[in-house]
């Protein structure tokens, strides 16, 4: 479904993501992991189009993201880092602004705005400005946001980050619940997520895919935690004191 | 074409939500009250002056347009070459701070939509406020007899001012994430447009047409005073469709920079 080829990306003289490779398959979630600064969000940036990559290529349902970037961007829902909103607009009105700018006819869009209200539990914020909701509602809101044209790809950024525990379980379920037929790329630097919710792993470190696999063909007995660190420190033996931050985060947020 | 149309609407609602262009609006027009008025009192005492003096040549002389209207379309631009930096610094800059610019550049909508959406709704705020600016020369038809001709070529010419005004806002907004950097470049390239023929005298002939050429206040001046020349008009259209270009390759270079 999301087919990633070589991708390369560099800042000036800064080379952020060196050569990446992976597939996504359709109707599976995909856990996009990787140490602060690995280039996730870069990637991410690149396979929704909003930059190009230095060299390699992105095929989204076949289309070329720069090629076909105009159809191939129509079947792509993006939560970035930092949900999207217009501060100073209204849920419902903010809603209805993406499903058009998304291309959805003037008689789809109620059905349409409905739909993701109830599948995000939003019904009773429609109403309010976005500026004023909390963290976790505004993490909704661009949920609903990347949903509302019923997308066959999600790409969701860091979807929990910076949420209370309570908030994370929900977002997570709600993830669990959308992907159905969907094909969903989750980045993450907690791995009990990606343990509990994703089908497929792909672990980044520096720029480079150290390690794709099927969750269910990871060796048994071994947890997420000991083939990440292994997986990054085997290429970066620097990385390794990262990973172990990670961990302590993961802990903390477990706790 | 249809979501450009839905940007603008997005946009142009937005408008209303902040008070920002209530503000721009009330200055516009108190400012806009204050100058008619004076220029009205004053045209009264020099009317009663000359009529006390019998002086029927004078008088004939004595145009309402040329003594009110034409001073208040003047005084009207210079105002505005502050108040657009106001309307236009946001567009582009608040999107790239507040991380909406991904949200914008990701669907599926060409650049040159997004740019159109934002061009034609900060068009419409402007010519919505020099629409009721038209509340000047509508007291002087209901109690004069001003040329009625002229003051529409005036008031033609504030708004394609107005509206080439936007097209530049709209790319110094595009240029940062820094409303108030997007401002003042504004600000300033107008200021410029506006006083770019000062050094047309000392410059030769060819480097002086040029300036002329370019000066802002020249062209309108044309159109205050009643005269539309196509040339007037080109040089509008010229501006708008530059600036616009400009302002749509600057939001398509995040793609290849």
């Amino acid at each position: 479904m999301i087919e990633v080829k070589n991708l390369v990306k560099s800042y000036g003289d800064v080379v952020a993501v060196k050569g990446i490779s992976f597939k996504a398959d359709e109707g599976a979630i995909l856990g996009f992991l990787g140490p602060n600064g690995a280039g996730k969000t870069t990637t991410m940036r690149i396979i929704t189009g909003f930059m190009p990559a230095t060299s390699g290529t992105v095929l989204v349902d076949g289309l070329d993201i720069f090629k076909n970037s105009l159809e191939a961007r129509r079947k792509i829902g993006y939560l970035p880092e930092s949900p999207p909103l217009y501060t100073d607009m209204r849920v419902d009105a903010y809603l209805r602004f993406i499903a058009r700018l998304r291309g959805l006819g003037r008689s789809a869009v109620d059905d349409a705005l409905e739909h993701v209200l109830k599948v995000c539990g939003l019904e009773d914020m429609s109403q309010r400005i976005c500026g004023h909701l909390s963290k976790g509602y505004r993490q909704r809101v661009g949920l609903a946001q990347a949903l509302i044209h019923d997308p066959p790809v999600l790409v969701l950024d860091e979807p929990t980050i910076g949420l209370d525990p309570r908030q994370i379980h929900e977002i997570r379920e709600l993830i669990h619940e959308l992907a159905g037929h969907r094909t969903v790329v989750l980045s993450t630097h907690i791995l009990p997520e990606v343990s509990q919710i994703c089908q497929k792993v792909v672990i980044i470190a520096d720029g480079r895919v150290v390690l794709e696999e099927q969750l269910a063909k990871l060796p048994a007995g071994t947890s997420l935690e000991e083939v990440f660190l292994h997986a990054i420190s085997k290429e970066h033996p620097e990385d390794t004191a990262r990973a172990e931050e990670t961990l302590e985060e993961v802990g903390a947020g477990h706790a | 074409m249809r979501n450009a149309l839905t940007i603008a609407g997005k946009e142009l609602a937005g408008y209303f939500v902040q008070p920002v262009a209530y503000v721009v609006m009330s200055v516009f027009l108190l400012l806009g009250g204050f100058f008619f008025f004076n220029m009205l009192r004053y045209f009264e005492v020099v009317l009663q002056m000359y009529t006390a003096m019998q002086n029927p040549e004078v008088l004939a002389r004595l145009n309402l347009n040329h003594a009110v209207i034409e001073p208040l379309l003047h005084n009207l631009a210079i105002v505005l070459v502050i108040l657009v930096p106001a309307i236009t610094m946001r567009s582009f800059a608040e999107e790239k701070r507040t991380g909406t610019y991904e949200l914008l550049l990701t669907a599926p909508v060409r650049t040159g939509e997004i740019v159109a959406g934002k061009f034609i709704a900060a068009s419409v705020f402007m010519l919505i406020m020099i629409a009721l600016a038209g509340i000047f020369p509508l007291i002087l038809v209901m109690f004069g007899n001003p040329e009625v001709g002229v003051m529409v070529s005036g008031y033609i010419g504030i708004a394609l001012l107005s509206v080439s005004f936007v097209a530049i806002g709209l790319f110094t907004s595009s240029l940062t994430q820094n409303q108030i950097i997007a401002a003042i470049t504004c600000f300033g390239l107008l200021l410029l447009l506006y006083v770019i023929s000062w050094p047309a005298e000392a410059g030769g002939a060819r480097f002086g047409d040029l300036l002329r050429y370019l000066s802002l206040p020249d062209h309108f001046g044309q159109m205050v005073s009643g005269v539309i020349d196509t040339r007037d008009i080109v040089y509008f259209l010229s501006v708008i469709v530059v600036a616009l270009f400009l302002t749509q390759r600057s939001v398509e270079s995040v793609r290849w920079r």
